[in-house]
């Protein structure tokens, strides 16, 4: 007679690894991501270049290409969140990531952390673009910080996409709420302008985006000033969305199951 | 006659109910209203923020602009979908007339693309502080209209090409993307490049949003006739080139046997 060996502690690294290169070659392959993390920023960018040069306001190229880039971290994030909950369900695969032992908020946090660094090709694509077609001076005040920050906001924003992932493993239609959130934290971000000229009521809005936190980081790195402080905010910001993603997907895994909506298109 | 017209209306409506994918209010809601309703605040803010053109310039580009949402995405699914439901062969197994068929299934779209950019002008209105005269208004309506038609027929182009392409949604969202850059919405047309702008010239929304600026901003109907007529000629071109596409792809599909082939 032959004994199985229970199953030990689920190795963490291996699957967050495992999921970040699993996920890294889906969306290698997607027009879709193509079309997000690339095509669409540096039409944005464009459009921003354009609206700035035709306006009143002067030295904002580089401003404007790290805003536009940040705009496609954002997009990207935002729709393959919603999307990776949403195929998985349209595939029949979302009962086995929820069925499998490690818990929900492990098995797609490195689909949420690669979805985010597919993001990062939009800012290395406005950031390239805007040099080339535009002549954005690409000096950077402190090159070494400017990494730090742009790892930073990376991790922030695909934890925060962990947010909104969980919310959709409830709510069905979550590419509609994908297509409704990509410019309101564009607006309330201040990606691509300053959030000044916004209603005050919207500031506190806006200290709660990881994003807000990020472009600033990015913009101080770039241009000069203050950049631990917004830093610091971003790394707080993105350890509170892990917090709030491990309850979140705890929850309504727990109440997806209950009601049996979980695989429900 | 009779029958062609109930192909054209009732068979334009079935086709919109059952291949529109966001038609539930769910998906409805937020992705054509709200989309367009924070595409609007975004420009015109960044105009503002910019120091580029006037509020009402943004407001009127993006008001017209986004009823491209409603017909280059909506015409795409409301013929393109026939092949992803597996219904193409069936449809096209029917001895209906084939304009009735491609024809009747604008009628909606155009419906929701005149609801979709009435909505966004009313959010400018009633957010943005966006104020035409009264007298302004009709000629408005009937440039959108036929800006909204215009577009519509562009939307043929992409559905026809969606019977044989592989990713035809591609297409669809670079096209939204590249209209905004192209077609004037909010960038004015002398300050893109010259080849920009000719691109711009020869697709549809630009003619009609120039004219709704002028009207907007208090010009008679009759100043900016020409600029109608383009559109509405640009439209046409756009209705005929989808429509051979279509009998063509129908055609070359049959003959080679990949109607409902990926």
């Amino acid at each position: 007679m032959t004994t199985v060996p229970l199953a030990g502690p689920p190795n963490r690294a291996g699957i967050v690894w495992s999921g970040f290169v699993m996920n890294m070659k889906m969306l290698g392959t997607s027009g879709f991501f193509l079309l997000t993390s690339v095509v669409q920023p540096v039409i944005f960018a464009t459009i921003a270049f354009y609206m700035f040069q035709s306006g009143g306001r002067s030295g904002t190229l580089l401003y404007t290409a790290l805003g536009a880039g940040m705009m496609g971290v954002w997009s990207t994030t935002l729709f393959a969140s919603g999307g990776m909950i949403q195929w998985q369900r349209w595939q029949g695969t979302l009962e086995l990531g929820v069925a499998a032992p490690p818990p929900m908020a492990l098995v797609y946090l490195p689909f949420s952390l690669e979805n985010a660094v597919t993001g990062a090709y939009a800012l290395a694509a406005t950031l390239v673009w805007g040099r080339i077609v535009f002549g954005v001076p690409l000096e950077l005040a402190h090159p070494w910080l400017f990494t730090l920050a742009l790892v930073a906001t990376v991790v922030a924003l695909g934890l925060m996409g962990l947010v909104l992932a969980s919310t959709f493993v409830l709510y069905r239609y979550a590419n509609a709420m994908a297509n409704l959130l990509e410019y309101p934290v564009w607006i309330a971000s201040g990606l691509i302008f300053s959030t000044a000229i916004l209603p005050v009521w919207t500031r506190p809005i806006s200290w709660v985006l990881p994003p807000y936190w990020g472009v600033l980081a990015l913009r101080r790195a770039a241009l000069g000033g203050d950049v631990w402080g917004p830093l610091g905010m971003v790394i707080l910001l993105g350890a509170a969305s892990l917090a709030i993603s491990t309850v979140t997907f705890r929850v309504f895994e727990h109440l997806a199951r209950d009601r049996a909506t979980l695989s429900l298109t | 006659m009779r029958t062609w017209l109930r192909v054209f209306f009732v068979g334009g409506v079935i086709a919109f109910r059952g291949l529109f994918n966001w038609i539930r209010p769910a998906m409805y809601i937020p992705t054509m209203l709200g989309s367009p309703l924070f595409q609007l605040i975004f420009f015109t803010k960044l105009g503002q923020y910019a120091q580029a053109e006037s509020r009402d310039f943004y407001i009127v580009g993006n008001s017209v602009q986004v009823c491209s949402m409603a017909c280059v995405y909506g015409m795409t699914m409301a013929i393109s979908n026939e092949r992803q439901m597996q219904t193409l062969g069936p449809l096209l197994a029917s001895p209906a007339n084939r304009a009735a068929v491609f024809l009747g299934r604008g009628v909606p779209v155009l419906a929701n693309g005149l609801l979709v950019s009435t909505f966004t002008f009313v959010v400018g209105w009633l957010l943005l502080g966006f104020r035409p005269g009264a007298a302004a208004v009709p000629p408005l309506v009937v440039i959108v209209l036929i800006t909204v038609a215009s577009c519509t027929c562009f939307g043929m182009v992409l559905g026809s090409v969606g019977l044989r392409a592989k990713d035809v949604f591609f297409a669809a969202n670079l096209a939204y993307f590249l209209m905004l850059l192209f077609c004037g919405v909010n960038i004015p047309l002398n300050v893109l490049p010259g080849w920009m702008s000719a691109v711009g010239r020869c697709l549809p929304l630009t003619h009609g949003i120039a004219a709704a600026r002028e009207v907007a901003a208090g010009a008679s109907f009759r100043d900016v006739d020409g600029l109608v007529a383009t559109e509405a000629f640009i439209g046409a071109v756009y209705a005929t080139v989808g429509f051979v596409l279509f009998r063509f792809f129908e055609n070359a599909s049959r003959r080679n046997a990949v109607l409902d082939a990926y």
